[in-house]
């Protein structure tokens, strides 16, 4: 893949991270049911095209950074039903993340074991 | 309020425009089949594309099928090494199949007796196309797309998979760059089975996580 990315990723395995809750118009990969949650960095996926300027015809440069990010299900949904250990992960491009207070409290290591 | 008279359903409510019970539905498949033909025609008629390579992909799709994930999920369950491989960085260690993955990386999550994943895309049809062919109808459905997120133990109790409250259930979005395969739980009573024995217990259905493999 050719491109350049001027930055180093800015998270890591086992960061918190919080995504950005907002809802600009045109094409999104990122669903509503995970705006404003909190989760963790599974791992980081590597550089891809920004689909949300590729979708339209643009050349998608520069790369994004792209992460796993993993959620318990009890914090997404409110009224969830099914284990403690249940957990959702979906990826989520760099510019969706915001620092959410450092590294995983050691409760939320737990989902990844 | 419009003039336009509400529909109703047998229960009096009103019909939402967009559902899956509304007419809008068969409009909206005869408007994208419509805008993929003109589409077609015009990348066609400005040389973007010949006609000869819309039918060459559509053969090379139909050539894929659920067996070639079947192959590796067997190999990762008679092969350690290649497991530990597959596990570790899914794209790399299938080069040795000669699958092509498209522009997606891939993504192999692994069952235990603690541990048990699905895959959804809750955006479209994200799917290991070169891996397990096209996808099913369910998994593209609206239904299963929404469900599977926020209830995945009872999507997956419809699909005859009951999960002890202490399995922790793994739902993984497919929603961007990454492919995802499931690696099923390894049935008892298959010691000492090969490569090719083992692929005939991988179903389709195990490999994208809402059942276990076939029991020999």
């Amino acid at each position: 893949m050719t491109g350049d990315v001027v930055t180093e990723p800015l998270f890591k395995t086992g960061d918190q991270v919080r995504i950005h809750d907002s809802n600009p118009p045109g094409h999104r990969r990122t669903p509503d049911y995970i705006k404003g949650k909190i989760g963790i960095i599974e791992r980081y996926c590597g550089r891809f095209v920004n689909p949300e300027e590729s979708a339209y015809g643009f050349d998608g440069l520069p790369l994004r950074h792209l992460y796993r990010v993993r959620f318990d299900q009890a914090h997404i949904w409110k009224d969830y039903d099914g284990g403690a250990g249940d957990t959702l992960d979906i990826e989520m491009y760099e510019h969706w993340l915001r620092p959410a207070g450092g590294s995983a409290p050691k409760q939320k290591k737990a989902i990844f074991q | 309020m419009s003039d336009k008279q509400v529909e109703l359903n047998e229960h009096g409510h009103e019909l939402l425009a967009y559902s899956d019970d509304s007419r809008h539905d068969v409009d909206e498949a005869d408007h994208y089949v419509l805008m993929a033909d003109a589409i077609r025609d015009l990348l066609i008629e400005k040389g973007v594309i010949k006609a000869g390579d819309v039918r060459e992909q559509l053969e090379f799709m139909d050539s894929r099928s659920e067996e070639i994930g079947a192959q590796i999920i067997a190999r990762a369950w008679a092969n350690a090494d290649f497991k530990e491989r597959l596990l570790a960085d899914g794209s790399e260690a299938i080069k040795e199949f000669d699958i092509p993955m498209l522009d997606a990386e891939l993504v192999v999550v692994e069952n235990t007796d603690t541990v048990h994943n699905m895959v959804v895309c809750t955006l479209c049809s994200c799917y290991p196309r070169t891996i397990l062919g096209m996808p099913p109808d369910w998994y593209k459905s609206k239904t299963y797309r929404s469900r599977s997120v926020n209830e995945p133990r009872a999507v997956l109790k419809e699909f005859g998979t009951e999960l002890a409250d202490d399995v922790a259930v793994r739902v993984h979005d497919s929603n961007a760059d990454m492919r995802y395969l499931v690696l099923p739980v390894r049935p008892e009573g298959t010691d000492g089975w090969s490569e090719a024995e083992l692929a005939k217990l991988v179903s389709r259905d195990s490999m994208i996580g809402v059942s276990p493999a076939r029991a020999p």
